[in-house]
């Protein structure tokens, strides 16, 4: 019989049980790691977070690093309306809204455009579309600084100067590259045989964009929406320097609020003033970022 | 009148000759297999034929019309294809509808084709379902159902039944050809697999580098294949091929070849065949199932020659065995019944259907 032959103590096996014990060391090791690393992003974070909170008396007693003895909430609306930014003390608000009034044309025009450009790319290829294609991937490559001058020259023969509706402009151009990388890339995953069949079947270019592509599309729209969205509102760069004044996004202006030339760092109000800044790209990748993930990893539909 | 007329047809891919000059004809309600390995051009051809490539030189015409400068979507065609194309946003109904609505046929008429056409192909049950939600065969059926709505004067299917298992293959491959008889409409079907086309079409066109070899019914491409392409090409196990020298035995001509035990095997000719042949050496091509067992009843009917040659492989399948035999330096396959199957090892007496053989010229690998 076979149970008779299975002994009543139980196997040590000594090989098993060193690997179980090696496993064990890794995982303390990789967790730890992750642990560390993990703090390392959130502390500062979480140091600004605290700070908007805390009055600024407090701050100036126990210095940035240490936990909230009370909770006090003036900070906020200070920095929404009423700091003074170079010289004019409304707050960020105004700073605020024409990150948005850039941000959302931008990268709506940018992600629209980007889809049509890959599109063509991908599924109406023409003789010399790949080294247009090449053309467009340098835009990725390219720092932002060297179309610095070109772009203040071109804004200024547009009298768009100065104005919100420049930056549109700039980011809409700048930002075309990555859209365009992005859905194209996306595209040419998805089988011709879906194109000639829709031929076949009547449809033409724009009918089969919006029946057919768009709707298998939304992971890579999802994709090139956030990165726009954030890109934008992150850019620094363009804001200060095509830009002053009233006018500028609020990247610029946070800056600008460092620099404030009063003698009392308000470090609460600025905790908050950055939290302003920082809360809708948060927000788009806290709603969002499943999406993006998902979005970068998976193909298009067989 | 002729529903698909191609003349002279080329393409070329910069300076790869893809299509050297297509000639074929469909007569109205024909279908047509387009038949070759791949690299053949088959699907060129028919992708030219849909308005998905564009023409080097030659003429298309549909009908009355030629169509080398007509859109895809106004040739009157529609396509069943490899990958099945599928929309795959959409349900099955809304992928039936997806050309009509292209074209504005107005929704009542629209309903009325679709469940006509779920009827036909008895897919009712899947109208509202997406194709991730369908399996293989299913999705095959929805592709047909989407070219059959159209009423179109043209069917193009692109190697349809390629990506189905092997009995699901056989089973789809009777149902295209019950509904070609009852829909009755001209079909052009590229597929590479021989057995396909040999089932289905009504004439096949058997395609090689670019040009057709031979364009003929099914019968004639297997039992007259125009050359040594054709003949290898169409059947399985393929024919075999033996070179030989016309000679002469005792009186009749007949086809010589050196044996393994060092004897020399003489088949005796038809009448008027040696007398085609430009040159004493040529290609002779036995088909597998033209050998058998030597038996009083082969010897005693004519045209029936034989030789013994030795056994190396036998392969049985069940309703037939095939042997790997040795003609000298040639293996050559045979397809017996079981029970005149041979064993291994086995110096097998054979008989050789001497009216179904084919005789090729070694130089231009022609029919002779």
């Amino acid at each position: 019989m076979a149970d008779a032959t299975l002994s009543s103590s139980p196997i040590i096996d000594h090989e098993a049980s060193a690997a179980s014990r090696r496993r064990m060391i890794s995982r303390i090791v990789i967790y730890g790691l992750l642990t560390a690393f993990a703090l390392f992003y959130i502390v500062p974070l979480l140091v600004v977070i605290v700070n908007s909170f805390r009055p600024l008396e407090e701050i100036s007693a126990n210095g940035l690093m240490s936990l909230p003895q009370s909770l006090h909430l003036s900070a906020w609306p200070q920095a929404w309306g009423e700091f003074c930014i170079g010289g004019q003390c409304a707050g960020m608000q105004r700073y605020f809204w024409n990150s948005i009034m850039m941000v959302v044309p931008a990268t709506i025009i940018s992600t629209a455009l980007g889809a049509i450009n890959g599109y063509v790319l991908s599924k109406w290829k023409f003789p010399g579309s790949e080294v247009i294609f090449g053309m467009m991937l340098l835009g990725v490559f390219m720092p932002g600084q060297i179309a610095l001058l070109p772009w203040a020259f071109v804004l200024g023969q547009l009298e768009l100067s100065n104005s919100v509706y420049g930056l549109i402009l700039v980011h809409c151009i700048q930002g075309l590259s990555f859209t365009t990388l992005f859905c194209r890339n996306y595209f040419i995953g998805i089988p011709d045989d879906l194109v000639k069949a829709a031929r076949i079947d009547g449809a033409g270019f724009w009918r089969i964009f919006y029946k057919i592509i768009l709707p298998i599309s939304p992971p890579i729209l999802i994709v090139t929406v956030i990165w726009q969205f954030t890109g934008i509102w992150n850019e620094y760069l363009f804001g200060v320097v095509l830009n002053s004044g009233a006018n500028q996004p609020i990247t610029a202006a946070l800056v600008a609020l460092s620099m404030s030339g009063t003698t009392v760092r308000s470090y609460d109000v600025m905790s908050a003033a950055v939290l302003i800044g920082a809360l809708p790209p948060l927000l788009v990748y806290f709603f969002g970022g499943k999406y993006f993930v998902r979005g970068l990893t998976q193909g298009a539909i067989k | 009148m002729a529903s698909l007329t191609i003349r002279n047809l080329r393409k070329n891919y910069g300076s790869v000759e893809v299509l050297k000059g297509i000639n074929l004809e469909a007569k109205t309600g024909e279908f047509i297999a387009l038949v070759g390995p791949s690299g053949c051009g088959k699907s060129t051809l028919l992708a030219m034929t849909a308005g998905l490539e564009s023409i080097t030189q030659g003429e298309i015409w549909i009908g009355d019309r030629m169509v080398n400068s007509v859109a895809p979507k106004d040739r009157d065609i529609a396509m069943v294809f490899q990958s099945y194309a599928l929309y795959p946003t959409m349900t099955v109904k809304e992928n039936m509808a997806f050309g009509m609505e292209s074209r504005n046929v107005p929704k009542p008429e629209q309903q009325a084709a679709i469940a006509r056409v779920a009827a036909l192909l008895q897919i009712e049950p899947l109208l509202n379902r997406k194709p991730g939600q369908l399996s293989g065969g299913q999705r095959q059926r929805v592709a047909m159902g989407r070219a059959l709505v159209r009423d179109p004067a043209l069917f193009l299917f692109d190697e349809p039944l390629s990506n189905l298992d092997a009995k699901l293959r056989v089973d789809m491959r009777t149902e295209i050809k019950k509904l070609h008889q009852r829909v009755g409409k001209t079909t052009i079907y590229v597929t590479h697999d021989q057995i396909e086309a040999m089932t289905l079409a009504s004439r096949i066109a058997v395609m090689h580098k670019g040009e057709v070899q031979q364009f003929d019914e099914p019968e004639v491409i297997y039992n007259r294949p125009s050359n040594v392409f054709v003949a290898g090409f169409m059947g399985s196990p393929s024919m075999n091929f033996i070179n030989g020298e016309i000679t002469t035995a005792n009186g009749t001509p007949a086809v010589s070849f050196p044996l393994v035990n060092g004897g020399t095997a003489m088949l005796q000719l038809q009448n008027g065949v040696a007398e085609r042949a430009t040159s004493r050496s040529v290609i002779l091509g036995i088909r597998p199932e033209h050998l058998s067992r030597q038996s009083s009843a082969t010897s005693e009917r004519a045209g029936f020659a034989t030789l013994s040659a030795p056994v190396e492989v036998v392969e049985p399948t069940g309703a037939e065995t095939m042997a790997v035999l040795k003609f000298g330096q040639k293996e050559v396959v045979g397809r017996f019944s079981p029970d005149e199957a041979p064993k291994t090892g086995e110096d097998m007496p054979l008989a050789v259907d001497m009216t179904r053989a084919c005789l090729f010229d070694p130089a231009t690998e022609r029919l002779i």
